[in-house]
């Protein structure tokens, strides 16, 4: 069952990586949408891969009833945010919209 | 592969701590919604690792799964709110902006 702990530990570091890839688009993007483009996406596919490593890892004493059933209820967990922050980001979006948020646009250079 | 998941979760709680930034410091209201939602799916995650660490993973699981779809409805309801109001900034600001004109 060694395999199933190395495959885990691959699973976890990447979506780590995901997870570190968001924040550092939240903290530096210029703009509201910038922002939600980068957290909608790479929060998303973090907790995906992280969810799914952690179920890997609840199968290496062997596959029982109980094991199965926790892995089965961890994977719905990252199905339900699979579909769920997408919709958020989807709604969020559109408020901001509604709203009026300014786009963010490169600065024009001023022709001497 | 307890000292794994140690350091995995103190790596997700240094990330929260980046991303409270923005929960305070964000220009709009909008951006702090954004934050408040990224800090709520990696507490999901947080939570079944501290499952994993303490060995009742049964329990842990349900207060994530909760977590998680009390994340999805206050984002949604935060979006539904702030998408018929007049200004996306704080409200002192927005009313010493109005007041200048």
């Amino acid at each position: 069952m060694i395999i199933l702990t190395i495959l885990a530990i691959i699973f976890i570091i990447g979506g780590i990586f995901f997870f570190t890839t968001a924040t550092i688009g939240l903290l530096r993007f210029p703009d509201f949408y910038c922002r939600m483009h980068a957290t909608g996406k790479g929060d998303t596919l973090g907790a995906l891969l992280s969810l799914t490593g952690l179920a890997i890892y609840n199968l290496h004493h062997g596959f029982s009833l109980g094991t199965v059933l926790v892995s089965i209820k961890i994977m719905f967990i990252g199905m339900f945010i699979f579909l769920a922050n997408p919709t958020a980001t989807h709604a969020i979006t559109k408020a901001g919209l509604d709203c009026g948020v300014e786009i963010w646009t490169k600065e024009e250079e001023v022709p001497k | 592969m307890e000292s794994f998941f140690l350091v995995i979760t103190l790596i997700l709680c240094f990330l929260v701590l980046l991303c409270l930034y923005r929960g305070i410091f964000g220009p709009t209201v909008l951006d702090r919604i954004i934050s408040v939602g990224v800090i709520g799916t990696k507490a999901t995650v947080i939570l079944v690792i501290i499952g994993f660490i303490y060995g009742r993973i049964d329990m842990f699981l349900d207060l994530s799964m909760v977590y998680a779809l009390l994340n999805f409805i206050a984002t949604l309801a935060a979006a539904k709110f702030f998408r018929h109001r007049k200004s996306i900034l704080p409200g002192a600001q927005y009313f010493k902006e109005k007041t200048e004109k």
